[in-house]
């Protein structure tokens, strides 16, 4: 019992405890709506369920916000993810439904490079404004937000592009052992990203970026390569996304594909509690937070709520979420509960912290 | 460095403070003043004053809401629920419209659910220190949210009042303006003159300026940032009532997007997006540059609608590059 009392306050300190706690509510309640909600079954040596369809559908959403965390982890925000999204599916789709066959695997590979070539270039043109031009990242990528919805537009010719191509298709619905492609790929990219993140000091160094861009330079750290390099990553990972968005329901459409996907994307990843002022990130909390994300729309979907009403869960969910990360709100409140006056004094230097920075 | 080059270059600075400080509204003004001549050059029915006034009949909605968006701005905030709010306003009047109630009730209701929803984002914002970006964001999902809760499609507007209001034509000449740009006009008029003239418009600028400047002087920093957001929302309102009298309905998916029109025509006006810098008059040229652009492609007819957002991406590339050539731009940047 002593242990415990011990331990409670390190677990509910813990970043990750009350995004966690939000999600197991929200699974309890669907468990409560559907008892079968939790059931996983193997069908023609495939998984099936709602869980692993929750965790197909966040597939993209996860692959999105690990590019957004390392963009936010240097001090940057990249709104550009959704246009992103949007062009590299057209282009892939515009590709594939050229060809004569469209099951041809060359093709599919060669329509998926393009697309990634064109997702590099943007990745570069936001990489370069921010740190090359040192312009606000948050406008820089506004640019590309904009005017990249009508890129896509421009590719497709307004059109909603369809493919009927199985190994592009593989992409989004298929099966690799047993588990759903995109789940595979999600997971492996996200090791990759742990690996050179955390294994190596690209991680540290782009912490260092994100905590004082001009004393990491002084210090010896190409600021400006680092910047440009996540910019790339971001607009790389939309890529992949954006396949397994139009995969889905192979079609490409211009105007709804990845719309808002960038809004969700760094919910995720301030659930996850990486801060948007940049300087730590944590991957496993984005992780975390993408499937909160993609649990509460699944929820409400299953519940047979209209899913444009599910934007006020978001809504709640997202300020509670914040409010209880909020240092401000933390203290606020800590100073209520417990009458001594002894926590007064860090929230006086929090509030000092939070106005300087 | 000797005497007499620092006497040249601070002779320099004086020399240049005031048209720098000015360039980008006065760059907005000559491109709106070029794309209008390309215009006239290029259809002759351009030259009809009448096109002038269907840019302020079309945006009109518009401009009231990036005017609310330049006072969150100028403090070097966001606003991103301004287009849900909109949507909001619109539908929350047509629902009560149909249930009967008298057009004041319903428009007095209409405006205060706008400055409610601003002043509830400031106080989060101001009290528990969360990004503008993160807390407008959730205000943007629970007021788009709340459009569809209300009714998940259109609900016609058939009130007498507000039809009158959407059919009056008011005569200039030979040419005619709605009711809803003369409510433009005094919004922009009054918004000006709070910027300019007030004491809470020094203090918007001062905050944008220098946060921790601004709060060592004893302004009410607090105070002045939870109005912003409330001023924002109140031309949030004002905007969707404005959309309920030129579609005269209320329909749960209208003005998606409109907070980033809001905010290039900020921008395209010369506002920084650091704060600190810019005019109500440069975003009212920002909205019609936006307007001329779009009837510009409407007069050519092949061009196809989205080369209006490559268009917009374009100029927004052009007027920020123009910003950072001016050198406006803090050392320190924050994703505030």
């Amino acid at each position: 019992m002593g242990s415990w009392r011990r331990g409670l306050p390190a677990v509910t300190g813990h970043r990750l405890f009350w995004p966690v706690v939000v999600l197991v509510l929200l699974l309890a309640a669907n468990v409560v709506y559907r008892p079968s909600f939790l059931a996983v079954e193997v069908k023609n040596g495939h998984l099936y369920g709602s869980l692993v369809d929750i965790v197909r559908l966040s597939a993209p959403l996860i692959l999105v916000a690990l590019g957004m965390t390392l963009v936010i982890a240097t001090g940057g925000i990249d709104l550009s993810v959704g246009s992103v999204v949007a062009v590299s599916g057209a282009m892939a789709c515009l590709h594939i439904s050229r060809q004569p066959d469209q099951n041809n695997l060359g093709g599919v590979l060669v329509a998926l490079a393009m697309a990634v070539g064109i997702a590099l270039l943007l990745g570069i043109w936001n990489g370069t404004l921010v740190a090359v031009i040192g312009i606000q990242p948050i406008i820089a990528t506004l640019i590309l937000m904009v005017a990249g919805r009508g890129l896509a537009q421009l590719i497709t010719s307004g059109q909603i592009i369809t493919v009927n191509s199985d190994p592009y298709r593989m992409i989004g619905v298929g099966h690799v052992l047993t588990l759903p492609f995109a789940i595979v790929l999600a997971l492996a990219v996200t090791l990759l990203v742990a690996v050179l993140t955390r294994r190596t000091a690209l991680g540290m160094i782009i912490e260092a970026v994100g905590g004082n861009s001009e004393a990491s330079r002084l210090a010896g750290i190409r600021a400006r390569r680092i910047k440009l390099l996540v910019y790339v990553v971001s607009a790389v990972c939309a890529a992949v996304a954006g396949f397994m968005m139009t995969a889905n329901v192979s079609s490409a459409d211009g105007n709804a594909a990845g719309l808002w996907v960038e809004l969700d994307a760094i919910l995720a990843v301030v659930i996850g509690g990486t801060s948007l002022a940049g300087g730590r990130f944590y991957l496993g909390g984005t992780v975390v937070g993408a499937l909160l994300i993609q649990t509460l729309t699944t929820s409400v979907y299953a519940m047979n709520i209209d899913p444009q009403t599910a934007l006020l869960f978001k809504a709640m969910v997202v300020i509670a979420v914040c409010l209880i990360q909020a240092p401000a709100f933390r203290a606020k409140f800590w100073r209520r509960r417990t009458s001594a006056g002894s926590p007064a004094a860090p929230a006086g230097e929090q509030r000092k912290e939070q106005v300087a920075a | 460095m000797s005497t007499t080059q620092l006497s040249e270059r601070l002779h320099g600075a004086t020399r240049w403070r005031l048209p720098r400080r000015q360039l980008p509204v006065l760059v907005s003004l000559g491109l709106l003043l070029v794309m209008y001549g390309i215009g006239v050059s290029q259809y002759r029915a351009f030259s009809n004053i009448q096109v002038i006034f269907n840019v302020f009949i079309d945006n009109g909605f518009l401009l009231v809401v990036a005017v609310g968006m330049t006072f969150v701005i100028l403090t070097g905030g966001i606003d991103l629920s301004v287009g849900s709010v909109v949507a909001m306003t619109a539908m929350v009047s047509a629902a009560l419209l149909r249930d009967g109630l008298p057009p004041a009730l319903v428009l007095l209701i209409a405006l205060l659910i706008g400055p409610t929803l601003g002043f509830v984002m400031g106080c989060v914002i101001h009290f528990f220190e969360i990004q503008p970006f993160i807390v407008t964001l959730a205000g943007m999902f629970f007021a788009r949210g709340l459009c569809t809760w209300i009714s998940s499609s259109s609900i016609p507007i058939t009130d007498g009042f507000w039809t009158s209001a959407a059919q009056e034509r008011i005569r200039i000449g030979d040419n005619f303006v709605t009711v809803s740009v003369l409510i433009t006009l005094v919004v922009v008029a009054v918004a000006a003159y709070t910027l300019a003239y007030t004491r809470l418009g020094r203090n918007v600028y001062a905050i944008g300026g220098n946060q921790q400047s601004a709060l060592l002087m004893g302004l009410p920093v607090g105070r002045t940032r939870i109005a912003v957001y409330t001023i924002s929302g109140l031309c949030s309102a004002i905007g969707g009532i404005l959309l309920s009298f030129y579609t005269l309905s209320g329909a749960p998916l209208i003005a998606v997007g409109m907070e980033l029109d809001a905010i290039a025509a900020v921008v395209i006006g010369g506002t920084l997006l650091i704060g600190g810098a810019g005019y109500v008059l440069g975003t009212v040229l920002g909205v019609l540059v936006l307007g001329v652009i779009q009837t510009l492609i409407t007069f050519d007819g092949t061009l196809n609608s989205w080369w209006t957002k490559i268009v917009i991406g374009g100029l927004l590339f052009a007027f920020i590059v123009l910003q950072r050539l001016l050198g406006f731009r803090k050392k320190s940047f924050s994703t505030r």
